[in-house]
């Protein structure tokens, strides 16, 4: 399965990243261009439980295509999720059954952001994605 | 001003993890282990594990002589005497469900528990439970500015109703000790049970249960240098004839028929299944191991790290500690600045700090906080340690400004 243009740009992005600090700033740069959500979609029925941080996410299926917009009061976490965007946003459902996520991450250097005594809260994020597109 | 820990190197935990970049300030959540400690294990395992209480054979009796000499050394750590029981227990957690369900019966719809606002979840969610098992009043003392548990305020809530206190000796949060005498001589006034949580307090310094007078002592073994998986109850004589058996099954009985059965008095009665006999030979070494050091120079070194923690963080801008922390640990939040973001940044560069709400979910809403971040400290930490700390801080909030 050949990676959406975006995500492509953002695994060169990562890939050519030296060093955590680095690393957290394209996360923040990344997270900043997160489209917000607005009031009412930050509410209960949309938070994903089990982060440390407040983390939305909405997810519709478009023609077919599945288009998720998420939002969190954490910079970092927004980050991975608009990396997590990335890689999803206009897949068909079947696709998205069959994208192997944490091998997204590892590819971009963050799989330790997935372990599971993680509290930021990624894991609750694919999850929650997951559900949503059952 | 550098401040080494003379007793550093017999952790080797310490230097395995700096080995792996990791500055280990987590110690209120566990502590690392002294070889004194792994020494123990070690020998007992390849020596010949046994159950004890049971066999008649050899080794079960060295396991029997070696589990109860820990519990001597435990009665001798809390200077009980004669004055009640240890009882061994899977943690500090068990320990408190064996008092919410073994002393249940003493209670009456109506009757009030005093808890505090600080407790966390392992000394406030038992006694909700029960609470609502009984429907009993559960009640909640405030705390003043420094985060302590008010007395101004004790004196009215704490009242003929009350049957029972629960409060912690020193805050896993807050990092300050408790008004313990006041408040117990107050419960006491209306004959109502005392239930002490001392997993963080046992750890620093050394307390006299008889003086402490409380009914009821509780702490965990891994905070205090020890083995995980084993939780201490010291119990007042008096006050163990009202606590009835929790749990059931092999060992605590007297004697067993098909519809009715005789229970073993404390500490046995208190103490079905197999115990976790590693663990509590562990802490034997453990608490030997403690018992040679120098007590007021390990008290001294944590109260000049402590210092140096606050010193550091107050010549941080934006700073904000919660309560005002008097050993072990701080507890602070930065303005502007999400916790999980700088618990995120102080990660990826190696400290081992916790970041959240602490198990005391209650009182980080009280503060109006999801989270904080939670530095602390043990007897092996040095200020080298904390300038890590220090400098980690500073470049993650660099990033995050």
């Amino acid at each position: 399965m050949s990676l959406p243009v975006e995500a492509a740009e953002a695994l060169q992005t990562f890939r050519n990243a030296s060093g955590w600090e680095q690393r957290a700033r394209l996360l923040m740069q990344f997270g900043d261009r997160l489209p917000a959500l607005d009031d009412a979609q930050k509410c209960e029925a949309n938070r994903v439980h089990g982060c440390e941080s407040q983390v939305w996410l909405v997810g519709e299926l478009r023609d077919g295509y599945w288009q998720f917009r998420a939002s969190s009061d954490a910079r970092m976490i927004r980050g991975l999720v608009a990396l997590l965007l990335l890689r999803v946003n206009g897949l068909s459902a079947a696709e998205l059954q069959q994208v192997d996520l944490p091998e997204w991450f590892t590819q971009l250097g963050l799989s330790r952001q997935l372990s599971p005594s993680r509290s930021n809260g990624l894991n609750a994020v694919l999850t929650r994605m997951n559900e949503l597109a059952r | 001003m550098m401040i080494p820990s003379p007793w550093r190197a017999d952790f080797p935990a310490i230097a395995a993890l700096q080995r792996q970049d990791q500055t280990y300030l987590d110690s209120a959540a566990t502590t690392q282990k002294p070889q004194a400690l792994l020494d123990a294990l070690t020998h007992y395992y390849a020596n010949g594990a046994a159950n004890v209480h049971r066999a008649q054979h050899l080794p079960g009796a060295h396991a029997t002589q070696a589990f109860e000499d820990s519990r001597r050394k435990v009665g001798q750590w809390l200077d009980a005497g004669d004055s009640g029981q240890i009882i061994f227990t899977h943690g500090a957690t068990s320990a408190l469900n064996l008092l919410a369900y073994g002393l249940e019966h003493l209670f009456n719809p109506g009757d009030e528990i005093v808890i505090s606002a600080l407790e966390h979840h392992a000394n406030l969610l038992p006694w909700q439970q029960l609470a609502q098992r009984r429907q009993l009043k559960l009640v909640i003392l405030p705390l003043d500015a420094d985060g302590l548990i008010d007395l101004a305020a004790a004196v009215h809530l704490i009242g003929p109703r009350t049957r029972l206190l629960a409060v912690s000796q020193l805050s896993n949060v807050l990092g300050a000790w408790q008004p313990l005498t006041a408040l117990l001589a107050m419960a006491k006034a209306q004959n109502a049970l005392t239930v002490v949580d001392g997993a963080q307090g046992v750890v620093h310094g050394r307390h006299d249960v008889q003086a402490l007078g409380c009914d009821f002592y509780v702490f965990s073994s891994h905070k205090l240098y020890g083995p995980d998986g084993l939780g201490v109850l010291f119990g007042r004589n008096a006050a163990l004839e009202q606590l009835r058996p929790w749990q059931f099954g092999g060992e605590m009985v007297l004697d067993a028929n098909y519809h009715d059965s005789r229970f073993r008095p404390a500490p046995l009665g208190f103490e079905a299944g197999t115990p976790p006999i590693a663990s509590v030979i562990g802490l034997g070494a453990t608490l030997d191991y403690l018992a040679g050091l120098d007590q007021q120079a390990v008290s001294a070194h944590e109260a000049a790290l402590h210092d140096y923690l606050l010193r550091g963080l107050a010549a941080r801008n934006g700073i904000r500690l919660l309560g005002k922390p008097q050993l072990a640990l701080a507890s602070f939040v930065v303005e502007g600045v999400h916790n999980a973001d700088l618990a995120h940044l102080l990660t990826e560069q190696g400290i081992a700090v916790r970041a959240g709400h602490h198990c005391a979910m209650p009182l980080m809403k009280s503060f109006e906080l999801a989270g904080a971040i939670r530095v602390s400290l043990a007897l092996y930490n040095d200020s080298e340690d904390l300038e890590r700390f220090f400098e980690a801080l500073d470049q993650a909030l660099e990033l995050l400004r």
